[in-house]
């Protein structure tokens, strides 16, 4: 590895001053997806790209880094076998459970 | 500052794109054969579109004064209809030999069926059998990381291929490792969701650092972002990374993995900003 080819990240304050703003706004965006499901009276919870998306929430309270890294392996297919056939044309954002029984 | 864009499908973007990537110094793009958005029926279709790919779109971007090259393939969004994939794998060499043409891509797989991974395979053989570079695409969101690891050992089961002719493109926090430690090349595609945000992306070199990675739009016909690359720099600049690391992710690396191709011309670096 070249010695300019890894860059050291921001110091932790200035990184915070940097960047404070645009996350505490995706957080608020966040809270208020899931406030906008509660007041809509339907089970959102079951939804496994829902449930997935919890487990991923409470990632961010984590200590240590690689919360990224763990976070899309929740959403990820952990499976290893290829499938038989094309069951959609498109990916859905997190791996459903229930897509192996039928496959 | 300038570019190389290595991964854009201009048949689906404006001619004010043109411009606009001229303006921020684009210089090359490298341009995979992909998925119109709905299947092909025939493979009298891929003909059309690849003459589009090599004769048309190269054309229209020489009027903006960018080099315009390509790559072939079936894209992995079709790869399930092994009828028509073979048809178009048998149709492909006859436009090897064109001016712009760099390998075959964008291959890879899309949901990871067994189809898709012998559609894949035969793309890969027709590549090493005509000495091709490959651009390789893996899958999206949920799938993208069985797909990539499945991708890798599809091409670890050729005995004769190189993986620095071999980029496999649109890697994140969960796959670069195991792309960069197999000794591909690999690229971070800037997408406004469903891929890398230019914020991660600079995580990800702060991590891994720069060696074998570039940054790319993957501009197409949906949600994407022409302007990703310049927007990667400046990026980069309010971290306080040196410019000439960012010149290294998109300018001296594209240049390193692409000049394996002789067909790849280098461009003039011309503008610092």
């Amino acid at each position: 590895m070249s010695e300019t080819s890894r860059p050291e990240p921001l110091a932790a304050r200035e990184a915070v001053d940097e960047y404070f703003i645009e996350n505490r706004h995706r957080v608020l965006d966040v809270a208020a997806f899931l406030d906008r499901l509660d007041r809509s009276g339907g089970d959102w919870r079951s939804d496994y790209r829902m449930d997935a998306l919890v487990r991923a929430i409470a990632v961010l309270g984590e200590p240590g880094a690689g919360r990224a890294q763990r976070i899309q392996m929740i959403f990820s297919d952990p499976t290893v076998e290829p499938k038989p056939r094309l069951d959609q044309k498109a990916a859905r954002g997190a791996w459903d459970p229930a897509s192996e029984k039928g496959a | 500052m300038d570019y190389i864009e290595m991964h854009a499908h201009m048949v689906s973007r404006t001619t004010d794109d043109y411009t606009q990537m001229a303006l921020m110094g684009c210089a090359a793009i490298t341009e995979p054969a992909f998925w119109a958005g709905w299947d092909r029926s025939t493979a009298d279709g891929f003909d059309d579109y690849f003459r589009q790919l090599t004769e048309f779109e190269p054309k229209r971007a020489a009027r903006f004064g960018i080099k315009h090259y390509t790559w072939l393939c079936l894209n992995p969004k079709e790869g399930e209809e092994r009828d028509l994939a073979r048809a178009v794998v048998r149709r492909i060499p006859r436009y090897l030999d064109h001016a712009n043409v760099l390998g075959i891509g964008e291959i890879g797989l899309n949901r990871v069926t067994r189809n898709e991974i012998e559609t894949f395979k035969d793309h890969v053989a027709l590549a090493l059998e005509h000495h091709q570079m490959i651009l390789i695409h893996t899958p999206h969101l949920e799938d993208k990381h069985k797909g990539t690891r499945t991708i890798i050992e599809a091409l670890q089961s050729f005995p004769n291929m190189d993986p620095a002719r071999v980029s496999i493109d649109h890697a994140e926090e969960h796959t670069i490792e195991m792309i960069l430690d197999n000794g591909f090349w690999t690229g971070l595609t800037l997408y406004p969701q469903t891929k890398v945000s230019v914020a991660r992306a600079v995580d990800i070199i702060e991590m891994h650092g720069a060696d074998r990675i570039y940054v790319d739009s993957a501009c197409d016909w949906g949600h994407s972002v022409p302007a990703a690359v310049p927007q990667f720099v400046m990026e980069m600049r309010r971290r306080g990374h040196a410019d000439t690391l960012a010149r290294k992710i998109v300018w001296d690396n594209p240049i390193a993995f692409l000049g394996q191709c002789p067909k790849f011309t280098p461009p003039v670096f011309a503008h610092a900003v």
